[in-house]
C-alpha cells in the first residue's frame, strides 16, 4: 500500500497525553477498593491483636476463597452485561453430583462400579481398581453437570434472546429444585476409597497455604491472560462495551456470550465442589443465596453491571474486602449480624464513589 | 457525468437495483456507478431509500432484483461478511465502536493479530498498535493507539471508525451520517479523512443530509426521491438549491 512520505509521524499539538494516575488500575473501582482494604488492613492491625497471626490470616484466605472462585466465573457474564444468579445453586447441585457418583461407584454391587472397585479379601474392604479413577469420574460428572447448565443459560440467553436475568432466575429455581429431587431432600457425602484424595484436595493445605487459595490464585492468573490477551477476552469486552458494535465488526456475539455462561457454571461447579470437601457433605440447602455475596463481590471489586469493566483482581479484592469485614467484625466481638448491613452499604458506597470519580474526570 | 479523473472500470456498478418489503416498494430500480478515487454524495430526504440501497451494498438484506457488479464481477452478499471480504466497508452513523477499549483495540476488533505460543494464540498488542498508529498518521489524526474511546472527541471516534476500514485495504467505503452529530471543528477533520481515503484511491459514497459537506468534498451527487434515482450530476453541474430542490420534489429530475 502507497502509504503517505509524511506519515507515520503524527505531532499531539492539541491531544493531551493522559496523566498515569488517569489510566488504568489507578482510574478504576479497583484501585481504590484496593486502597480501601489495605487501610482496613492496617486498621484491624491496631485493633486486634489476633489479626495478622498466621492462623487468621490462612483462615481469611480459605473463606475468602470459598466464593472468589465463583466470583472469578460470575466476573466474565458481569463483563458482558449479563448476569448470572444461578451460581448458587449450581455450587450446591455439582457439589452434590460429585459426591453422589462418588459414593455410587464406591459401593460394590451398585451398577457399574465393578469397574471401579472391589472387594478385599476380607469381603468388607472396599479397593479402588486404579486409585484416583474415581475422584477423576466423580469430579468430571460435577463440572459435566455445570457445563449442562451454563450451556443451557447460554442457549436461552444468545440463542432465544431471554434476558439473563429471567433466565437465570428460573435456573437457580430448577438446578435448586434437581438437586432435591435427586438427593430427596438429604444431603451426600464423599465416600468410598479415593474420599482421602477428594478431601486432599479440597481442604488440605499446600506450602502452608490452603489449597483452595492456590486453585484461586492459578486461575485469576489464567484469566488476567484470557481477558487481556486473548482474542477471546477482547470480544467478552467488546460484547459488554458495545454488543451491536461487537456483532458489525463480525465478532460471533452468540459464540461468545455462550462461552461465558459455560465458564461461570464451571467456575460456580467447581466452587461447590471446594466447599463440599471443606463442610464435608454436600447438604441440600448448600451454599443457598450464595448468588447474591458472589455477585456482590465482583460489584464492589468493580465489575460493572452495565458491561464492559472487570477482572480478576477486582473480583478478588471484593471477596477479600467482604471476608476481613465479616473477620474483623468478629474479632471486634461485634454483633455478627451487623456484617450483612455493612455488607449492603460498603456495595453502595464502592458504586458511590465510582460515580462520584467518573464526574469529576 | 463521469469527473475527468475517474476513468475505466467502475469499482461498484448497480444495475437495476429493487427492493420490495411484502407489498411496500422501497427501491423499483436504480442504476448506479461508482469509480475508484471518487466521492459520491448520496442525498435524500428521510425514507427515500438511502438506507435500502447502502444496506444492500453493504450485504445487510440481498435486493429482490437487480445486479450488483464489484470490481466487474457479479456479487451475491448473504451477510455483511461476505461484503467486507470483497473490500466493502461501512462506517455506521453510531460507529459501531466499544468505549470501553482502546482506539487500536477498536480498530482490530474481530480481526485481532495474534502470536501463536504452541497451542495458544496471544493478542500482538505491539504490531496492533504500531499499525493503528501508521493508520491514525495516514489519516492526518492526532489520535493515540492506547486511548480509550470514551475519552475521545467525535472527530478521533470518527477516524477510529474510518481506520478501521483501511485496516482490510478496503476499495469502497460508505460512511453513514458521518457529520451529523459532531462540532463544527470535528466536521472539518472528518472532511479531511474522506479526501485521505479518495487520495489513496478508496471510492466514498456520503451518505448526509448536510448540504455543505457534500459540496465540499464530493465529486459527484445522486440524489433519490421516492426510492428512485432523480440525479446524477457532477458536482460542478449542479448547485446547493438545484439538490434542495431535487429532494424536497420541487424539482422532478435532472
Amino acid at each position: 500500500m502507497a502509504t503517505p512520505p509524511e506519515s507515520p509521524i503524527i505531532t499531539f499539538t492539541n491531544v493531551g497525553k493522559a496523566k498515569w494516575w488517569q489510566s488504568g488500575i489507578f482510574a478504576s473501582q479497583t484501585g481504590y477498593v484496593l486502597l480501601a482494604l489495605v487501610a482496613l488492613f492496617v486498621v484491624m492491625n491496631f485493633a486486634s491483636p489476633y489479626f495478622f497471626t498466621e492462623g487468621n490470616m490462612q483462615n481469611v484466605a480459605k473463606n475468602f476463597s470459598f466464593i472468589a472462585i465463583a466470583t472469578l466465573g460470575v466476573t466474565f457474564v458481569i463483563i458482558t452485561a449479563g448476569i448470572d444468579l444461578s451460581v448458587g445453586s449450581m455450587m450446591c447441585f455439582s457439589a452434590m453430583i460429585t459426591s453422589m457418583v462418588m459414593t455410587h461407584i464406591s459401593t460394590p454391587g451398585t451398577p457399574g462400579a465393578e469397574w471401579f472397585v472391589h472387594l478385599a479379601a476380607d469381603s468388607k474392604t472396599v479397593i479402588a481398581n486404579v486409585p484416583g479413577l474415581i475422584l477423576l469420574v466423580s469430579l468430571l460428572a460435577g463440572l459435566g453437570v455445570a457445563l449442562m447448565v451454563g450451556l443451557v443459560n447460554g442457549f436461552c440467553i444468545a440463542v432465544l434472546g431471554l434476558s439473563p436475568f429471567v433466565t437465570t432466575l428460573g435456573m437457580l429455581s430448577i438446578v435448586r429444585g434437581l438437586g432435591y429431587v435427586v438427593s430427596n431432600g438429604r444431603g451426600s457425602f464423599p465416600g468410598g476409597p479415593d474420599a482421602d484424595y477428594f478431601y486432599a484436595l479440597t481442604s488440605g493445605v499446600v506450602f502452608g497455604m490452603p489449597a483452595p487459595f492456590i486453585y484461586l490464585v492459578v486461575l485469576a492468573v489464567a484469566m488476567a491472560v484470557v481477558l487481556h490477551h486473548t482474542s477471546f477476552g477482547r470480544h467478552v469486552f467488546a460484547l459488554g462495551g458495545n454488543e451491536k458494535a461487537a456483532a458489525l465488526t463480525g465478532i460471533s456475539v452468540v459464540r461468545v456470550k455462550v462461552e461465558v455462561y459455560v465458564i461461570c457454571a464451571l467456575a460456580a461447579g467447581l466452587q461447590g465442589i471446594i466447599i463440599s470437601g471443606w463442610l464435608g457433605s454436600a447438604p441440600a440447602n448448600m451454599a443457598t443465596s450464595y448468588e447474591l455475596n458472589v455477585i456482590a463481590a465482583a460489584v464492589i471489586g468493580g465489575a460493572n453491571l452495565a458491561g464492559g469493566v472487570g477482572g480478576p483482581l477486582g473480583a478478588i479484592v471484593g471477596c477479600v474486602l467482604l471476608e476481613v469485614i465479616r473477620n474483623g467484625l468478629v474479632l471486634a466481638q461485634v454483633n455478627s449480624y451487623w456484617q450483612q448491613a455493612l455488607v449492603g452499604v460498603i456495595i453502595i458506597v464502592a458504586v458511590l464513589v465510582d460515580r462520584i470519580r467518573s464526574r469529576m474526570a | 457525468m463521469v469527473t475527468p479523473h475517474v476513468a475505466g472500470q467502475p469499482v461498484l456498478e448497480l444495475k437495476g437495483i429493487g427492493k420490495e418489503f411484502g407489498a411496500i416498494r422501497a427501491l423499483p430500480g436504480v442504476d448506479m456507478r461508482i469509480f475508484p478515487g471518487e466521492v459520491v454524495g448520496l442525498m435524500g430526504d428521510n425514507g427515500a431509500g438511502k438506507s435500502t440501497l447502502v444496506k444492500i451494498i453493504a450485504g445487510n438484506f440481498p435486493p429482490s432484483h437487480g445486479e450488483i457488479r464489484f470490481d466487474g464481477k457479479a456479487v451475491h452478499f448473504a451477510r455483511p461478511i461476505d461484503a467486507r471480504a470483497v473490500g466493502i466497508e461501512v462506517v455506521y452513523q453510531d460507529l459501531a465502536l466499544a468505549d470501553n477499549l482502546t482506539a487500536a483495540a477498536n480498530v482490530f476488533l474481530g480481526r485481532e493479530l495474534k502470536r501463536k505460543f504452541g497451542p495458544f494464540a496471544f493478542l500482538d498488542h505491539k504490531a496492533m498498535a504500531a499499525r493503528a498508529l501508521e493508520l491514525f498518521g495516514e489519516l492526518r489524526s492526532e489520535t493515540r493507539p492506547h486511548d480509550l474511546v470514551k475519552q475521545m472527541s467525535g472527530g478521533q471516534r470518527q477516524a477510529v471508525a474510518i481506520a478501521r476500514t483501511r485496516l482490510s485495504n478496503a476499495k469502497l467505503v460508505m460512511m453513514d451520517e458521518p457529520t451529523a452529530a459532531i462540532s463544527v471543528r470535528q466536521v472539518e477533520q472528518v472532511l479531511s479523512l474522506i479526501h485521505r481515503l479518495k487520495e489513496q484511491g478508496v471510492a466514498v459514497v456520503l451518505i448526509s443530509h448536510r448540504m455543505p459537506d457534500v459540496f465540499a468534498v464530493c465529486d459527484r451527487v445522486v440524489v433519490m426521491r421516492r426510492g428512485e434515482k432523480r440525479a446524477d450530476k457532477a458536482i460542478g453541474d449542479t448547485s446547493p438549491e438545484e439538490v434542495t430542490s431535487l429532494i424536497t420534489g420541487a424539482k422532478e429530475a435532472a
